[in-house]
């Protein structure tokens, strides 16, 4: 059926009231998501939108309103707090939108997310979690991809970029193929969910028959997740990498996005999946096709 | 976020690291009073004349020149201020050299190297040391990897004292070299901190005459990310003539923009979308002029902005608007893009692919605005295009 986000997910909006978390708020709550709650600090009594409570303390929203995921759509300056005070609130899933957090605080937050379990983090820097639905079957929509172009389905989509997701989604949509879940996971150097912990939630997920896995230059979370594939993963999975002709040394947009002393090519990750058997898509716009030709 | 040796041991300074004695000069009479003065200062003839630019190897590009003397030091920086230097790390077109450092020359007795680093696998701060010093690191790495001795600091609890240990009985160190590195160490590792360093380099870390631990050379990059941090240091330490204008100008509409070397300017929305487009332009045989992300959050103003860069840049020969609208909006973009056009003209093919949020909208601006522009439906139809519209024009 899916991962991480479903119909039953009641949602917290950790900086609702501003014009990012207001404006996507909004949207969330349009394609059914629950919006259980609003943290703003300040502006605990009030209500967001005739809709939901705001409350001062994620503590207090989660005590009060059964949260168990957040959304985090705070600036950089007060995200890392923002993320710990949901995750020390005890919420299990926190995922964080914001982009531009420092990597000291990110080093800070994964080391205090490193010694506990209940929470899991997506992000930061990423699009977000949706499970798509229908007027009759709901889906969960958290975060700020456009609803419109997905179906709901049975293909998982796992991505460091937000647009190559929606172009992935898009492509399978146009073929009517629709899909579980899609997750972005961010393009941050240090984030608090990678590719084989959703690669392994979509290889137990009895609804979920195939994945679309994108990556891009940077780090080596792509050459794990290779050697990971070729021993656990067992459905259809197809592959595109961004990046081929980015100059080394340069950050691509994306935090997480630069080729250092010679590591994090896309030629050395596009070399790591296909020795594990993924099918990677020679341009963007064949992934979509890529994966539909694994599942005949 | 790159700044010059000399800032970075000026930071050094403030931390307490040693460094050797130096002064900046911007002229050729400022190198030799610099030298003078040093001089004088160490009762030592040896000066050093460094050319400071934004990148590494300038001692084997000619950069670099240690000398006996004032005049001598004049000759040196006579012949370094000006020229274009050309490292490993400069590219071929090298950089220009505008300013130099006059340093006082120590006695070395053995060159290390030292550096900290983020680690993104074990996600922690990296110290990496070796023997082999005053080299390119990246050779040590690839030929002899078991010379690289690295410890991890751990954010919670921060450097540990067995961990200096490790690394200064691995350098081989004399009793008092080790306590004047264990000194060092933990103050760089303070500073890295701090400061927000993503990268603090020292290359090389010598051992002196009289078995000080020194800072030779010095390199510190910041993580962009903390500027709100930092703001009045970083604003008087950024060196623009470093780096690309198109690259400044657009950071200022919060634009990330790269310039290269092809003749297909792009502009796309997202990261992995705009890398990729470069890409697919590449896959079909052509060469992106620029990577260039305009955001989600991107005005009318912004847009306006980047496509004019892209319309005033000499090299381009087609361009290619690739947007999947999730939070930009697509109307926002065809705005921006007939703008840019209304005000400077558009004397290349372009190619625009609009998808995602107000996309009809969109395409009724472009439509109206009556401007030559071939539509696409899919990312490598718009490269293909584009890539034959440009060299059908070239």
């Amino acid at each position: 059926m899916s991962i991480f986000v479903n119909a039953d997910t009641r949602l917290l909006v950790q900086g609702i009231t501003g014009s990012a978390g207001s404006f996507h708020a909004t949207q969330m709550l349009e394609y059914g998501t629950q919006i259980v709650a609003g943290v703003t600090p300040g502006r605990g009594g009030q209500r967001w939108n005739d809709h939901a409570p705001i409350y001062d303390t994620v503590r207090e929203a989660a005590e009060k309103e059964g949260v168990n995921a957040s959304v985090i759509f705070v600036p950089p300056p007060f995200a890392a707090d923002a993320i710990l005070e949901a995750a020390d609130a005890g919420i299990e899933l926190i995922i964080c939108i914001t982009e531009g957090i420092p990597v000291m605080d990110m080093l800070k937050v994964r080391r205090v997310l490193d010694t506990q379990t209940r929470s899991r983090l997506i992000g930061p820097n990423c699009p977000g979690v949706i499970t798509p639905g229908t007027k009759d079957k709901p889906g969960c929509k958290i975060g700020i991809m456009p609803a419109k172009v997905h179906l709901p389905g049975r293909m998982g989509v796992v991505s460091k970029s937000g647009t190559l997701t929606y172009e992935a989604v898009g492509q399978l949509t146009a073929l009517g193929i629709g899909q579980s879940t899609a997750v972005g996971v961010g393009g941050d150097p240090i984030n608090g969910t990678d590719f084989i912990d959703v690669l392994s939630r979509f290889q137990e997920d009895p609804d979920t028959d195939g994945v679309i896995m994108i990556g891009e230059i940077g780090g080596n979370a792509e050459e794990l997740a290779a050697a990971w594939i070729k021993d656990n993963f067992t459905k259809p999975i197809a592959g595109f990498i961004a990046g081929r002709t980015a100059p080394p040394g340069k950050r691509m947009g994306h935090a997480g996005a630069i080729i250092s002393g010679g590591k994090g090519t896309a030629d050395a990750k596009i070399a790591a999946l296909e020795e594990a058997g993924v099918k990677v898509a020679p341009t963007p716009s064949d992934m979509g096709t890529t994966l539909a030709s694994l599942l005949s | 976020m790159k700044i010059h040796e000399y800032q970075a041991k000026s930071l050094y300074q403030k931390y307490g690291i040693p460094t050797p004695k130096g002064i900046l000069a911007l002229s050729i009479a400022e190198a030799k009073e610099a030298a003078k003065k040093l001089i004088a200062e160490t009762g030592s003839e040896v000066v050093v004349v460094k050319a400071q630019i934004h990148a590494g190897g300038r001692g084997k590009g000619g950069g670099v020149k240690v000398v006996k003397g004032a005049d001598a030091a004049e000759a040196a920086a006579k012949e370094i201020l000006g020229m274009t230097l050309v490292t490993h790390q400069t590219g071929p077109e090298g950089k220009e050299v505008q300013r130099l450092y006059i340093e006082q020359g120590l006695e070395i007795a053995t060159e290390m190297y030292l550096a900290l680093a983020i680690d993104r696998e074990s996600r922690r701060v990296a110290i990496m040391a070796s023997t082999e010093g005053g080299v390119e690191i990246e050779k040590v790495a690839e030929e002899t990897p078991e010379k690289i001795l690295k410890v991890f600091v751990d954010p919670a609890i921060g450097l540990m004292p067995y961990q200096t240990r490790q690394l200064a009985f691995g350098l081989g160190l004399s009793k008092k070299a080790q306590k004047s590195f264990a000194k060092l160490l933990s103050k760089l590792v303070d500073l890295f901190v701090a400061e927000d360093c993503s990268i603090a380099e020292i290359n090389p870390l010598v051992v002196t005459g009289d078995e000080d631990v020194v800072a030779l050379d010095a390199k510190v990059n910041f993580d962009d990310n903390a500027e709100f941090r930092h703001r009045d240091l970083w604003e008087s330490l950024k060196d623009l003539s470093e780096e690309a204008p198109t690259e400044t100008e657009a950071k200022k509409y919060d634009l990330s923009f790269i310039q290269l070397d092809g003749n297909i300017g792009c502009l796309v929305n997202g990261a992995g979308l705009a890398m990729s487009t470069m890409d697919t332009i590449k896959h079909f045989g052509g060469e992106p002029a620029n990577f260039l992300d305009v955001g989600g959050g991107a005005t009318e103003e912004a847009v306006t902005k980047a496509f004019g860069i892209i319309l005033e840049s000499k090299s381009v020969r087609g361009i290619f608007v690739n947007i999947f609208g999730g939070i930009m909006q697509c109307d926002i973009v065809a705005t921006g893009v007939v703008n840019a056009t209304r005000n400077l003209g558009l004397k290349v093919p372009l190619v625009v692919r609009l998808e995602g949020t107000n996309v009809e909208e969109g395409k009724k601006i472009l439509a109206e605005s009556g401007l030559a522009i071939t539509a696409a439906d899919t990312m490598a139809e718009g490269a293909e295009t584009i890539v034959a519209l440009a060299k059908a024009g070239a």
